[in-house]
């Protein structure tokens, strides 16, 4: 009896290993570089952080095949190196011995990929899916590039500098030449007063001395 | 030929405000963009500190002596350079036009170069630089396969701002952008030449100087980055052995020669806006002793930041080892650093030789990237963005640079248009009634449309060209000419008495020694064999071509027939001028003689000058 309950133990527990196994069919390789992204602030890798690993996985397959209930017991981890390596599969919840197929977990992921990097707050390069490509970002195409704007800018001051250089001589000219004619026109103004003035003549101050003179 | 024609009493030749804009302008005319990137290419090549001392003697007896000559009989002729040689003897016209038609062919592709410096200036006001980054391919799953197989500061040069195409013979057609930032130079070198040297003289305070606090910075930035100091070492530790190979003085002659811009024209002009009684042999040595001190200088920011790079690509070379094995077998995160590298290397090697062995890691050597060179456009628009790249706060750099190579490029272009514009004065072949601003307009349009070569798919290989061979054989035959010119047609004599004329003491045995014997002797030897190396092989350029099976190495292809028929022109077009206008001269000068002796001046009395001529005779 106790040699039977041994050998279905031992069955029961070499096929619940078999679906996490390296290179598994459907399964992924995850590799965290928790040093290399945090620096002095790196947390260290234990159990726990292992448990919100596979819960942010959970959460990441419900969020994609909606209405299937994934739970943390439906992520299974093997293979743990001190590298922060490890090999994961998911199994499905309606059938517990039935793995997810490989290009639905990596749908999954892809969709959830900020959200499961930001949980331990590592980055594309840091926190790698071995075999999903991380989707590349599409480069920010203003609708103006940039560089039309500063040489928009350099060439108006450019174009105004010549304009300014070469048109300020001639108005200057054009303003000498109207003040010299407004200077003739005032000369010959004065010499027509001048003609005309009866004003002109010096005062004869002998008739207006003799009077005081007689009146000794 | 004592005193100068003056010149007639109703225009006035223009004058420098004051002796600084004289000496800034030759100065910024004689240090441009070769003292940057072509001297501490030159200087690493040749051994660095060892490369120091054949510089130095082709300075001392070759760069002063010339550029002495040019100033000091610009400033005594007061004229341009037709005008000056004109002057001297009728046959030696042809001089002054060479260095005319050399002036202008310089200019045409030189402002090419600003015209990239501008893009490259306009893009540096970007976060993130876009020289950074590839771009995605069309269908955006991955980075375009050009950008990939080479790197993202290569890919923006060469695809994205020359478009260039796979070799000479396919022209491409105009790149727009090319054409506009082009176009903008022109209008950046009109302005500054509107009026003259009035204006020159005023931009040249800032184009002149500003190279020189920007090198400043950089030094002082470079300085404080890891690794500079191994470039630094790297470019001094002299190499005495290199002195054996002849290669190495003939460059160091064509480099300081070159570098200080005679037989331009530029000079001449420059010196004969003047004062007659000015020191032209203090003038001399100080620029041509500043323009080198400025490569050196140039040379040990360029180097500071050279070993920066070249300390961050080792590094991370390593880097990219260190995870391959940290990966490989699944140590710790961190544990193996740049510092016990080697140790662990060496461990894992020891232990598991077969699968390191298995692995693709590179061999990372500092002295192999300390080796990577570069010159020309290639150190600025490639090493060098890829450098500044790494430094925090890359966009300020990247703006200071191209500033800098801006005002180097101008200073030095402002010498090439005087070249062009005073002897089109001197030549009198411009009516007096078009002001000189529109001439330097028409002269400016039509350089741009000439120019408008270089913005075809195929320009950068035209560049080459023009910059390979109107800048150096044509020079060289010009300035053996002046030489001789002077010195044997002039006569020593003359040209003494007017240098103590202007100031106050004859030229000492060394200037006369060199003049005489030394530089002429040292043109020929450098003109020989220079064009004799050319001759030899049949010339080839480096193209870059995507479909090359090593890609992203640079191709290496013939020059066709009709490009090679193009050299040759624009080596002989220049200079053929000499010979041409000394015939024409010749046979002119003849029929003169010949007529005037057929036909009997009324003013002429012969019997008055014989008599005149035996009561000299009687004197003496």
């Amino acid at each position: 009896m106790l040699e039977k309950i041994l050998i279905l133990l031992c069955l029961s527990s070499a096929l619940a290993e078999q679906p996490c196994k390296p290179d598994a069919s459907d399964g992924y390789k995850v590799r965290l570089s928790i040093k290399t992204a945090l620096g002095d602030e790196a947390y260290v890798w234990n159990e726990n952080e292992m448990f919100l690993f596979r819960a942010t996985l959970a959460f990441a397959m419900r969020s994609h095949l909606n209405g299937q209930e994934f739970d943390v017991s439906n992520i299974i981890v093997c293979d743990e190196t001190p590298r922060v390596t490890f090999w994961f599969v998911v199994t499905s919840p309606l059938n517990t011995s039935g793995l997810v197929d490989k290009g639905v977990v990596e749908e999954a992921i892809r969709m959830s990929r900020n959200r499961i990097n930001s949980a331990f707050l590592l980055t594309d390069k840091t926190l790698e899916f071995i075999g999903i490509t991380p989707t590349l970002t599409a480069p920010v195409n203003p609708d103006t590039p940039p560089w039309l704007i500063v040489f928009g800018v350099v060439m108006g001051a450019v174009g105004a500098g010549i304009i300014v250089v070469l048109v300020s001589p001639l108005v200057l000219k054009k303003r000498k030449k109207n003040e010299e004619t407004d200077e003739d026109e005032e000369e010959t103004g004065v010499k027509a007063v001048e003609n005309g003035s009866t004003r002109e003549g010096v005062y004869n101050m002998s008739f207006s001395d003799d009077e005081r003179l007689t009146q000794m | 030929i004592g005193t100068a024609s003056p010149d007639s009493g109703v225009e006035e030749r223009p004058k420098w405000d004051n002796k600084i804009q004289y000496l800034l302008t030759c100065i910024g005319f004689a240090v441009g963009l070769g003292n940057i990137w072509r001297f501490p290419y030159l200087c690493q090549i040749y051994g660095g500190g060892a490369f120091l001392i054949p510089y130095l003697i082709a300075l001392v007896f070759e760069g002063l002596p010339l550029l002495y000559l040019e100033l000091a009989i610009g400033q005594r002729l007061r004229m341009g350079s037709i005008g000056v040689w004109k002057s001297i003897s009728p046959l030696l016209g042809g001089v002054g036009i060479a260095s005319m038609i050399v002036s202008f062919l310089v200019s045409i592709f030189y402002n090419t170069i600003i015209a990239w410096v501008l893009w490259y200036f306009f893009h540096s006001f970007q976060n993130p630089l876009p020289w950074s980054q590839c771009p995605l391919n069309d269908n955006h799953t991955g980075y375009d396969v050009e950008c990939e197989k080479s790197t993202s500061v290569n890919y923006f040069w060469y695809r994205q701002t020359l478009n260039i195409t796979p070799d000479i013979e396919t022209s491409g057609s105009l790149q727009w952008w090319l054409v506009i930032c082009l176009a903008s130079a022109w209008c950046v070198v009109y302005i500054c030449f509107i009026k003259g040297i009035e204006s020159m003289g005023k931009a040249v305070y800032v184009t002149a100087t500003f190279p020189y606090l920007v090198l400043t910075i950089f030094l002082v930035r470079a300085l404080t980055l890891p690794g500079a100091t191994d470039g630094l070492v790297y470019l001094f530790t002299p190499d005495w052995e290199i002195l054996k190979n002849p290669q190495v003085w003939l460059d160091a002659a064509t480099q300081i020669f070159f570098s200080l811009s005679v037989a331009f024209g530029g000079l001449i002009a420059f010196s004969s806006y003047n004062s007659e009684r000015n020191n032209c042999e203090r003038d001399a040595v100080l620029v041509g002793v500043i323009n080198s001190a400025t490569s050196l200088y140039a040379s040990i920011s360029i180097f500071s930041i050279l070993g920066f790079k070249a300390t961050n690509a080792y590094n991370s070379c390593r880097e990219d080892n260190i995870l391959d094995l940290t990966n490989h077998f699944e140590l710790s995160d961190q544990n193996m650093t740049l510092e016990n590298y080697y140790q662990w290397y060496d461990y894992l090697n020891s232990t598991f030789p077969d699968e390191v062995a298995s692995l693709p890691l590179k061999s990372c050597n500092l002295q192999t990237f300390l080796d990577q060179s570069a010159s020309g456009t290639g150190l600025a628009f490639i090493v060098f963005t890829e450098a500044v790249m790494e430094m925090p706060g890359s966009q300020v750099w990247a703006i200071l640079f191209f500033i800098m190579l801006l005002s180097l490029g101008l200073s030095s272009m402002f010498g090439n248009i005087e070249g062009v514009l005073t002897p089109m004065h001197d030549l009198k072949i411009v009516p007096k009634w078009i002001p000189n601003e529109v001439l330097t307009a028409i002269i400016c349009l039509a350089s741009f449309l000439m120019s408008l070569i270089f913005t075809l798919g195929s320009g950068n290989y035209w560049v080459e060209v023009f910059n390979g061979y109107v800048g150096s054989v044509p020079l060289l035959i010009i300035a053996f000419f002046e030489i001789i010119g002077v010195i044997y047609v002039y006569g020593m004599k003359n040209f003494s008495e007017d240098i103590y004329f202007m100031t106050g003491s004859r030229p000492n045995i060394y200037w006369k020694a060199c003049w005489m014997v030394i530089s002429p002797i040292m043109l020929l030897a450098v003109l020989i064999a220079y064009v004799g190396l050319q001759a030899q092989k049949h010339p080839t350029y480096p193209t870059w071509n995507p479909d090359y099976e090593l890609f992203p190495q640079t191709q290496v292809k013939d020059y066709p027939d009709w490009v090679f028929a193009i050299i040759l022109l624009l080596c002989i077009v220049p200079v053929i001028s000499i010979p041409v206008v000394a015939l024409y001269e010749l046979i002119c000068c003849k029929i003169q003689r010949s007529s005037a002796r057929a036909e009997p001046s009324p003013y002429c009395n012969d019997g008055f000058v014989v008599e005149t001529q035996e009561q000299n005779n009687q004197r003496f």
